[in-house]
């Protein structure tokens, strides 16, 4: 039913995908989220008492990290269009290898922070920071359970190319992008407005 | 020879209708095997919007309940209420020497917090918008059900979920939250501030966020669904004011939820890794805690963000639902359709620019608050829009006054009323006054609370039929209607009174306050008022359930004689609307009295005059 519903019926005058905009739209929601975090941080920066430090050099090395894997997913999802079926493992395997590497990474800025006197709790400076990258890495982690969810498909099923499994891949894919965008708009935020 | 005769229906939505290979893919619906899958975990948006009803007059039933009980203490406090210890136990306190009973305090204040977020939250957001999105999005626009309907039905059991542990708190030892629906830091945050702030708070927090979840999972089917699903033809100047209302409502939910989830995320941090996002200097016993550098006002900004574009979540689905029907029922079409459109994006843009008009007693710079102002009043100019293109629809129509007609008419009444009072509290100078008294009681009751009701009543009323094959008792329907009416003017009007003296809302009584003494009978007068308007819902209620199993039975697919889609379906429609092809929509949803017809239904071709006529534009 719920196939039939989204595929079958409205492909007359459809440009996009239900599903599709409808990820589009969570997505919209959640940078709403991610704005109301920021905004937060500035109106309480602005009202002083705010503790100042660099950002650890790691979470520079953990944004190339996921933006190569963004990366990898997209010429993931190329070749497996392009039926290269290989490649198509490949490069899926990697991109996700290299999400777990960024938690561990952001994990690994964390403890440095901490070394350095940051600490979730005192000064709202550093609660912000951790609440923001934590929650953060708690949508990325969620992307990884999709990207599981791929590799599961990609080695149990017979490859075949089918509408389904290339709408499924690009839900993926945009939210992976997304997820790395918003890290990006983070970085740039929190480096910025220290 | 009428033109809506001359057309036999079936015939031409089989004949103009638009085939998408429906009963092909058909041939077993497995959904309809079981009972489990037909009407627990149902992806039929038809039964989706039924349980959000039930779940919704259920929770309607508790929070009037909880506030006939505190009405009872702000008009009677010196009476015994011992005969309610059987339903409330230990929160009432028994003198044993008097046999005397008297309220706890303490839960009188989780009564007043509950109050507020059952009938915020779970009754005027999932009942109403829930309800009327899921029964009317699909059928009005002509689809087969929503673009998810998985998703939707996580939208309802996450509902129910928030439910369930909203229900369980109210049995907790320690009683539920008891600081305000708004739940604003400190008290909110420190699990010492009061006995409702531990656990309460807690389960609170958990049930919110899970009702969150369900607005978002619902509001992004209903916005993919509307821009995505429409049939041939229904261009978006088609859809009915309803469809407007409901998708501009979604995307005011899916925008301002999310700031509040950050909030929440903020405050349980707060609350259990010790943060100091909104705590800081306080102390407790003349004990200083540790939290230093945050700011409560910072809660109160990300709160209201969503909170002030959440009373219109609230309303502007009972706008649409009100327009639907005053146009419905008084044969004409809706006045200024496209005013009426402009006026709700207009409302949706300006909710996100006032909030803190919530917050002007809170040490806003007025400065600052002198835009919020501005931007409040100006909300003042699309209701009125609104309010004179209702007023316009009904000059001169031939109106059936029936049970939807007048909860929709006493809607616009309600909302006028309740909407003046809002011109003297968005004036931040007023509102050194006004701000906490039974003034703002009064005002959002009237115009968010009872009015937000009647849209439902008269949606109710109206598409009961739809539902439920039947029609609700209409002599019981005026009885509701009437005693709902003149009491719920009863009990608010009287409050503006108690503000404009300074009575503050939220205290449980007033007798050691000398200045407030002479409201003793005000106060008597608005609670058996209360009482009175409970048992006419209760009455509504009993009216429903029988109606579904007795009331007099549908006969005719269009009992109303509209020109919307949702009426061209079986009475009994099974998952997937239409039996043959989906209509296409040719013109319109509201061609009442034109050309002669008493009304020409969305799906009969346009005449050759009415072809000429959009040339020659």
């Amino acid at each position: 039913m719920e196939k039939s519903m989204t595929n079958k019926y409205y492909n007359t005058n459809n440009r996009i995908h239900p599903l599709k905009f409808a990820l589009w739209i969570g997505m919209a929601s959640i940078t709403m989220m991610f704005g109301a975090f920021t905004s937060a941080y500035v109106v309480r920066q602005a009202a002083g008492n705010w503790l100042e430090f660099p950002l650890p050099n790691i979470f520079f090395v953990s944004t190339a990290v996921l933006l190569i894997s963004s990366i990898l997913l997209h010429t993931s999802f190329r070749s497996f269009k392009s039926q290269k079926e290989n490649l198509y493992k490949f490069f899926l395997v990697g991109s996700f290898v290299l999400g777990v590497l960024f938690i561990v990474l952001q994990y690994e800025g964390w403890v440095r922070l901490f070394e350095i006197g940051v600490d979730l709790k005192g000064n709202p400076a550093g609660s912000f920071l951790y609440v923001i990258t934590g929650i953060h890495a708690l949508h990325v982690i969620g992307g990884i359970v999709a990207l599981i969810i791929a590799m599961i498909n990609a080695f149990s099923l017979k490859f075949k190319i089918t509408d389904k499994r290339i709408i499924n891949f690009e839900l993926t894919l945009h939210y992976w992008h997304f997820v790395d965008l918003l890290w990006v708009y983070l970085l740039i935020f929190l480096y910025l407005s220290r | 020879m009428s033109l809506v005769k001359t057309f036999d229906e079936e015939v031409l939505i089989e004949e103009q209708g638009f085939d998408d290979h429906f009963h092909e893919h058909h041939h077993e619906d497995k959904y309809k095997s079981s009972f489990i899958f037909k009407y627990i975990f149902s992806l039929d948006h038809k039964i989706i919007a039924r349980q959000f009803l039930f779940t919704g007059i259920f929770w309607a039933l508790i929070g009037a309940a909880m506030s006939v009980i505190f009405r009872l203490q702000l008009g009677f406090p010196d009476e015994s209420v011992a005969w309610l210890k059987p339903f409330l136990g230990r929160w009432i306190m028994i003198n044993e020497e008097t046999g005397m009973g008297t309220l706890d305090p303490q839960f009188y204040y989780a009564l007043v917090t509950m109050h507020g977020t059952i009938i915020v939250f779970f009754v005027l957001t999932a009942g109403l918008s829930g309800t009327f999105s899921n029964l009317l999005i699909p059928l009005q626009i002509g689809a087969r059900d929503m673009a998810s309907p998985l998703l939707n039905m996580l939208s309802y059991w996450f509902f129910f979920l928030a439910g369930v542990v909203m229900f369980f708190s109210l049995f907790l030892s320690t009683g539920p939250f008891s600081g305000g629906w708004v739940a604003y830091p400190p008290l909110s945050a420190l699990p010492q501030a009061s006995s409702g702030s531990g656990a309460g708070m807690t389960l609170w927090l958990v049930s919110l966020t899970f009702f969150v979840v369900s607005v978002l999972l619902g509001g992004i089917n209903y916005i993919t669904t509307v821009l995505n699903l429409r049939t041939k033809g229904m261009s978006l100047w088609k859809m009915p004011l309803t469809i407007w209302s409901f998708f501009i409502t979604a995307i005011i939910g899916l925008l301002s939820f999310p700031v509040l989830v950050s909030g929440f995320f903020l405050l349980m941090s707060d609350r259990s890794l010790g943060t100091s996002f909104y705590l800081s200097d306080i102390f407790i016993n003349g004990q200083a805690l540790d939290y230093v550098g945050g700011s409560p006002i910072l809660y109160q900004h990300l709160f209201w963000f969503l909170g002030h574009p959440e009373v219109y979540i609230i309303i502007l689905p009972a706008m649409g639902i009100v327009s639907e029907v005053l146009s419905v029922h008084a044969r004409k079409p809706i006045f200024g359709y496209k005013a009426m459109v402009y006026s709700i994006a207009s409302i949706a843009f300006l909710s996100f620019i006032v909030w803190a008009h919530h917050m002007f007693m809170s040490g806003v710079n007025p400065f600052i608050s002198n835009f919020f102002v501005v931007f409040t009043l100006i909300i003042a100019v699309p209701s009125a829009v609104k309010v004179f293109n209702w007023i316009t629809t009904l000059w001169g129509g031939s109106i059936r006054l029936n049970s939807p007609m007048l909860f929709a008419i006493g809607f616009v009444s309600l909302f006028i009323s309740g909407g003046l009072t809002g011109i003297f509290l968005g004036n931040s100078a007023l509102d050194i006054q006004l701000h906490d008294t039974y003034f703002v009681v009064a005002h959002f009751h009237i115009v968010m609370g009872v009015a937000a009701f009647f849209g439902m009543f008269a949606g109710i009323y109206h598409w009961f039929p739809k539902m439920f094959g039947r029609f609700m008792n209409e002599t019981l329907g005026r009885i509701h209607f009437w005693i709902t009416l003149i009491g719920a003017y009863m009990i608010f009007w009287p409050m503006h009174y108690l503000g404009m003296a300074g009575v503050p809302r939220r205290y449980y009584r007033f007798d050691s306050f000398d200045a407030f003494g002479q409201f003793t009978t005000m106060n008597e007068f608005i609670t058996i008022a209360a009482i009175i308007v409970f048992f006419a819902q209760v009455l509504f209620v009993v009216n429903f359930i029988w109606s579904i199993n007795h009331g007099k039975e549908q006969t005719t697919k269009n009992p109303w004689l509209a020109t919307t889609l949702e009426w061209t379906t079986p009475i009994k429609a099974g998952h997937g609307n239409w039996e043959g092809n989906i209509p296409t929509v040719h013109r319109w949803a509201y061609d009442y009295g034109k050309d002669g017809e008493d009304y020409i239904p969305q799906y009969i071709p346009l005449t050759e005059k009415e072809k000429a006529e959009i040339d020659n534009h």
